[in-house]
């Protein structure tokens, strides 16, 4: 998987709650089987009008925030469908992070395996970020998930909370499943003490 | 999955199946959880399927794995082709990875096809103190067997495929207590419109919910799916129901569920995971059944609802300026005003169908309303089947009929107009009536604007054209036939 060390990039402000994964990518583009093709799908009826001209009033069309690479948001951020399609509309826009006050699981479990980074932080800070986002005259940030610090050109602004198994995949880019794969023995152990009837969809006539 | 549980400190039903779940590490950090069934669908395993190849991996377990269609497949006759050549090379992709991997596929013509949702339970497949997954964030319905069930992003199918097992944390607790007798003309899915309402869109985010108290242990299976169908619409990881008697007899007689003394074995297994007398929950809410009404959402996520008598709320209402410039936002993509009487909307089209209500229950409390009636001349509504078995069902008690002479469409199964990624969409502009679960922006098709509510209350406002109070109508749900 991808790794993050340290990421240091313009803010971009999407002064929005519960943002949800229909609209960062709607369902016409789910149809694709690919991983990289998302970034001009992303926020699609937010971002284009009927004609498909960028529409002046959505946030991120913003001349301001172009390349813009964390996204500065709301709570609850990436809620509703599990498609990860979300994700990879998101980094296929040039963003390697977003920080809001919370975020759906799905979407955050979603984010973590691209190595795109969500961090949490207090809704206070979060209202504060996003304003000087909104400001719209280069607001940077700095990400360093090492020491687990948000900074800005005048120092830390916060530490942020990341389950540690994330950080250690992230740090070092190790894949999840080749750590599983090294469990075989676990998996295979487990699987010896399953019921007799657990269900089985390869059982003979059980779909007549 | 263990044989039986011992006893001990009372523990929840979500703790006994994760701490039997796992297959390597430790139970109070992350841990790899075994899956004992990975559900499969078009729209979200195409690049996983992929990701195992480039990687030289195989599936492990095709016997645990099951792959549907349903998301894109039109609802048309069978024999047409599917018009969006994207959507056909995507099904196509299916079920030559299905095929190349040996898992089963039930494909558009399959007799047992339906919403991926719809077919666990109908085939056994889904049992208390299993854990479940699926590529699809309303795998939470499936947690009314008592089951641990959730939806899991593409690179997560990619591990379950591969590995059979998931890195999890342990989930924090909800309780959500409904206790007393639901009124008549108020369903499953009004409470959970109802609890979406009061705990908040994200109110429930990182926890396992789980539904107790009188009114849900009265519930029957089908409305316990439709309760933890939602659970993932207040943000939770999960919901679930333990096991009960009623659990228990609709698993007898299932083509996946154990037969003769292996069933008693097993029934005493599943009773043995649900919560333990005294268990404790991080979190409690507690609503009184009694005071439940049918609800209707007004705006662009379900937690924008009101009751049917009331009204859509005044921007003073919302208490910090985000949350308002939210409901001003969704009120103008709803194209509605701030204070407006619910039963004044009217609608254009009429949804009846998806993983929450497109079950043989859901269809017979939307036919007794439809019975002798006539759709609204302005009103175009539709009725879709959950899955094959459900139309076949329907079919054998004459529910078609019953929507076809009142003027409803009657279709072939799939996730239709829930999600519009088929030829089944709204218009811009167009107003719904839909029983599914999201009213999203957009959802139903670019520009649509969604009314998310409970069958007999869509079936209500297709005759009416307009919302109106069921209970004012409320006819018993039709007795099957024969
Ligand atoms: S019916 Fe709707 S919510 Fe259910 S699986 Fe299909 S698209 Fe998802």
């Amino acid at each position: 998987m991808e790794a993050f060390t340290v990421h240091e990039g313009l803010c971009a402000a999407l002064s929005r709650n519960d943002v949800d994964t229909d609209q960062i990518i709607p369902k016409q583009f789910l149809k694709r089987t690919d991983r990289d093709s998302y970034g001009d799908a992303g926020f699609f009826s937010w971002r284009y009008d009927e004609a498909g001209n960028p529409r002046a009033d959505f946030q991120l069309n913003d001349p301001a925030y172009q390349g813009a690479s964390i996204l500065v948001t709301g709570n609850n951020f990436g809620c509703g469908s599990s498609r990860e399609h979300a994700v990879w509309a998101l980094t296929g826009m040039g963003f390697r992070a977003v920080i809001a006050p919370s975020f759906a699981d799905i979407f955050a479990a979603n984010s973590l395996q691209n190595g795109f980074l969500p961090v949490q932080l207090s809704p206070t800070l979060v209202a504060q970020l996003r304003e000087r986002a909104e400001r719209r005259d280069g607001y940077r940030l700095a990400i360093d998930l090492r020491d687990q610090q948000v900074r800005d050109g005048g120092g830390v602004i916060a530490e942020f909370v990341i389950d540690p198994f994330w950080r250690e995949c992230l740090l070092s880019g190790r894949d999840p499943i080749a750590m599983a794969l090294s469990r075989e023995e676990g998996i295979a152990a487990f699987e010896a003490t399953r019921p007799r009837w657990s269900p089985r969809t390869t059982t003979a006539g059980l779909f007549s | 999955m263990i044989s039986q549980m011992s006893p001990g400190t009372p523990r929840t039903a979500y703790r006994k199946i994760w701490e039997s779940h796992i297959a390597s590490g430790d139970p109070d950090s992350r841990a790899l959880m075994y899956i004992d069934l990975h559900l499969v669908h078009e729209v979200t395993s195409a690049q996983a399927f992929n990701g195992l190849r480039a990687e030289g991996r195989r599936v492990r377990r095709p016997d645990l794995t099951l792959a549907v269609m349903d998301h894109t497949v039109p609802t048309w006759e069978r024999s047409r082709p599917t018009p969006d050549p994207i959507a056909a090379e995507q099904l196509r992709q299916l079920a030559e990875n299905c095929r190349a991997a040996e898992v089963p596929l039930l494909d558009l013509h399959h007799r047992r096809q339906g919403i991926v949702h719809v077919i666990g339970p109908e085939l056994g497949l889904i049992q208390p103190g299993m854990t479940v997954v699926c590529g699809d964030s309303h795998t939470s319905t499936l947690g009314a067997f008592g089951a641990l069930a959730f939806g899991i992003g593409t690179s997560e199918v990619e591990q379950v495929l591969a590995t059979q097992s998931l890195w999890q944390a342990p989930a924090t607790t909800l309780e959500i207590r409904v206790d007393g007798e639901l009124p008549i003309g108020v369903t499953a899915k009004d409470m959970a419109l109802a609890i979406i309402g009061r705990v908040g869109v994200a109110g429930a985010q990182g926890t396992v919910v789980e539904y107790r108290g009188s009114a849900v242990r009265a519930l029957s299976m089908e409305g316990r799916l439709t309760l933890c169908n939602l659970t993932i619409e207040a943000g939770a990881r999960a919901g679930l129901v333990s096991a009960d008697q009623t659990t228990v007899n609709y698993l007898a007689g299932r083509a996946a569920s154990p037969t003769g003394a292996e069933f008693e074995l097993a029934a005493a297994a599943w009773r043995s995971y649900a919560t333990d007398e005294g268990a404790e929950f991080d979190r409690t809410v507690v609503i009184d059944a009694a005071e439940l009404v049918p609800h209707v959402t007004w705006g662009t996520n379900p937690g924008m609802v009101a009751q049917v008598t009331g009204r859509i709320p005044r921007l003073s209402d919302f208490h910090t300026e985000l949350e308002r410039q939210q409901a001003v936002r969704a009120l103008d993509y709803m194209g509605l005003s701030e204070g407006t009487a619910i039963e004044e909307i009217s609608v254009d089209r009429v949804f009846i169908g998806s993983c929450t209500n497109g079950r043989l229950e859901d269809l017979r409390e939307a036919a007794a309303i439809a019975a002798g009636g006539r759709v609204h001349s302005t009103v175009r509504a539709m009725v879709v089947p959950g899955s094959q078995t459900v139309k076949r069902a329907a079919e054998a008690e004459g529910l078609d009929r019953i929507f076809t002479q009142a003027g409803f469409e009657w279709r072939e199964p799939g996730c239709s107009m829930c999600l519009g990624m088929n030829p089944d969409v709204l218009g811009s502009g167009e107003r719904c009536a839909s029983t599914s679960n999201r009213n999203f922006e957009g959802r139903q098709g670019a520009g649509g604007r969604t009314h998310l509510v409970s069958p007999s209350m869509a079936a209500a406002a297709a005759l009416h054209g307009h919302f109106v109070d069921v209970r004012q109508l409320h006819r018993a749900p039709l007795a099957p036939v024969g």
